[in-house]
């Protein structure tokens, strides 16, 4: 203990003892003993309370003026922002109100390529409408200008998702004459792989399989055009396949590039190293 | 002997299994309710925690998600204010990575004209991440944007005073200034539309269903299931920030 504040608590102390004899009085006696510490405190500091309290008093009223008063009932935050931003106007209303009215629409679409589609990507939002059917129609989009934001073939796009190249499919002519947008079916079933495929086609063009057709490699049952992903084409499954035109006694042109079997490769498949839509060359 | 250690406490096993009991006599109470307001209230007494799955290798890029986030919530209409958009990532031969997005694929993609062999391209929906630890909360000087309790990251537009540290420290730029307000704006996981039960604007309308919404912390739900059947990578891993938007497919160079 340093030395002033000993000289203090020793003066504590012999204040106790000598008012030891009065402790029947209790209330006197603590005024005395405030009155006694207010006396111990120096002026100036008694001086500089006033600016403190003040200042205590100001934060406090600031405080309470411009904090809101829900101000961290969850956390560091407005309880009501939350309610605020939840109480924003909903403008699409989802597929389920729509399919409440629209019940002839729901039977075309059920098994259609489209019936995961919701209704407002092609109609816009719909929540005005269900508020007001007349009042508010929706209308759907009919040029050709639409369906290409899906449906326009772009190499980034998932291999197998239908998609035409636009500038040469049907020109001029609007989508929806041919295609029901509800029911969406090629009006012909496509006789090419390549209406589907358009990016491995591309490939095989600029390759040296160009004139082989696909169904030389991917036996394909009819039914792939209809139903694609329900049957599906099959693929080759074996070296020996490659080997009927690329092995060293195989009875194809003398042009096509030669390996022997037995030591190329080893234990890999052909389409490990080779791409067969694209063969390098060396 | 060391004492056995109670992986339980007392107060806890007491509420889980008057809730237990309750859910036994009662089935009917475990169900969400509605308030006066219609809103549709979870049970409070499990946690929620929203979350968003994306399918990069369903995604074909036709921006509709994009579009509709702008029209739901009075997005400013400059092709620079988004509070999601897509990108197109093109690989080239020689690992050369070309990313664009034009307007934030809200008017689609065109084909580009690439002089080199384009090695794989795919496309990359982005939105606010709604981290678990969010960098942006953290620097937010009077308490403008915050962590609901059901994990979605919102802004107090009434509160911020637009000081754009958040706009700073968020590393995937999923936030920008309102031109109008001068606050600070964001994907809200369309916060008014699942208090009442239905799913964010983007999720409705992607059309190929590349994008899942629901409660990570659910049992049985399209979210939880798709988290368990992909290979999950969430964006920028190493910022610990803990991402609740989970990618499917993604490629290593989407950043």
């Amino acid at each position: 203990m340093s030395l002033p504040s000993a000289i203090f608590f020793s003066k504590f102390n012999s204040f106790f003892d000598n008012s030891y004899e009065f402790s029947y009085n209790v209330t006197p006696l603590t005024m005395r003993k405030v009155k006694l510490l207010w006396n111990r405190i120096p002026d100036q500091l008694k001086r500089l309370l006033i600016p403190v309290i003040l200042v205590i008093g100001l934060f406090i009223a600031m405080r309470h003026l411009f904090v809101p008063s829900d101000f961290g009932k969850y956390g560091h935050y407005r309880a009501s922002a939350v309610e605020e931003v939840a109480s924003k106007e909903i403008k699409y209303s989802g597929h389920r109100v729509c399919e409440e009215c629209h019940d002839d629409i729901v039977e075309i679409k059920k098994n259609s390529y489209h019936r995961n589609v919701a209704c407002e990507v092609c109609h816009g939002p719909a929540a005005a409408h269900t508020q007001d059917p007349e009042g508010n129609q929706l209308l759907a989009p009919t040029g050709r200008g639409y369906c290409p934001l899906c449906h326009e073939y772009l190499p980034s796009r998932p291999t197998g998702f239908p998609q035409i190249v636009s500038e040469s499919h049907n020109p001029m002519r609007a989508c929806i004459s041919c295609h029901d947008p509800h029911d969406p079916k090629p009006p012909t079933v496509p006789k090419e792989c390549e209406a589907c495929h358009a990016d491995i086609a591309r490939a095989k063009a600029l390759s040296h399989h160009v004139y082989l057709s696909c169904t030389q490699c991917h036996e394909t049952p009819p039914e792939h055009k209809v139903r694609p992903r329900e049957f599906r084409p099959k693929k080759p499954n074996n070296r020996e396949f490659c080997g009927t035109c690329h092995s060293k006694d195989a009875p194809s042109p003398k042009e096509i590039p030669r390996v022997d079997m037995a030591t190329h490769g080893e234990r890999y498949m052909c389409w490990q190293c080779h791409y067969p839509h694209l063969p390098e060359v060396h | 002997m060391d004492k056995i250690d109670f992986k339980i406490k007392r107060r806890e096993f007491f509420g889980k299994f008057f809730f237990v009991a309750v859910s036994v006599l009662f089935p009917g109470a475990l169900k969400g309710k509605k308030d006066e307001k219609g809103h549709f209230v979870r049970n409070t007494l499990r946690e929620v925690s929203w979350g968003m799955g994306i399918e990069i290798d369903k995604c074909i890029g036709c921006g509709r998600c994009a579009d509709a986030c702008k029209k739901e919530n009075d997005v400013p209409p400059y092709p620079f204010f988004f509070r999601t958009w897509v990108e197109r990532y093109i690989i080239l031969e020689g690992g050369e990575v070309i990313v664009d997005s034009p307007n934030g694929g809200v008017n689609g993609f065109k084909p580009r004209a690439e002089e080199r062999k384009i090695i794989k391209s795919f496309f990359v929906p982005k939105l606010c991440n709604h981290c678990d630890k969010p960098p942006c909360v953290q620097v937010c000087p009077v308490g403008a944007t915050f962590k609901t309790n059901d994990g979605v990251i919102l802004v107090d537009s009434k509160y911020c005073i637009g000081c754009r540290y958040c706009i700073q420290a968020c590393p995937y730029g999923a936030r920008f200034l309102h031109p109008e307000t001068r606050t600070a704006e964001k994907c809200t996981f369309c916060y008014h539309r699942i208090v009442k039960g239905l799913v964010p604007v983007c999720v409705e309308v992607c059309p190929t269903q590349a994008r899942i919404f629901g409660d990570t912390k659910g049992r049985a739900s399209p979210l939880v299931r798709f988290m368990r059947m992909n290979k999950i990578r969430v964006l920028k891993p190493y910022l610990n920030t803990e991402p609740k938007v989970f990618y499917a497919d993604l490629d290593m160079e989407v950043k």
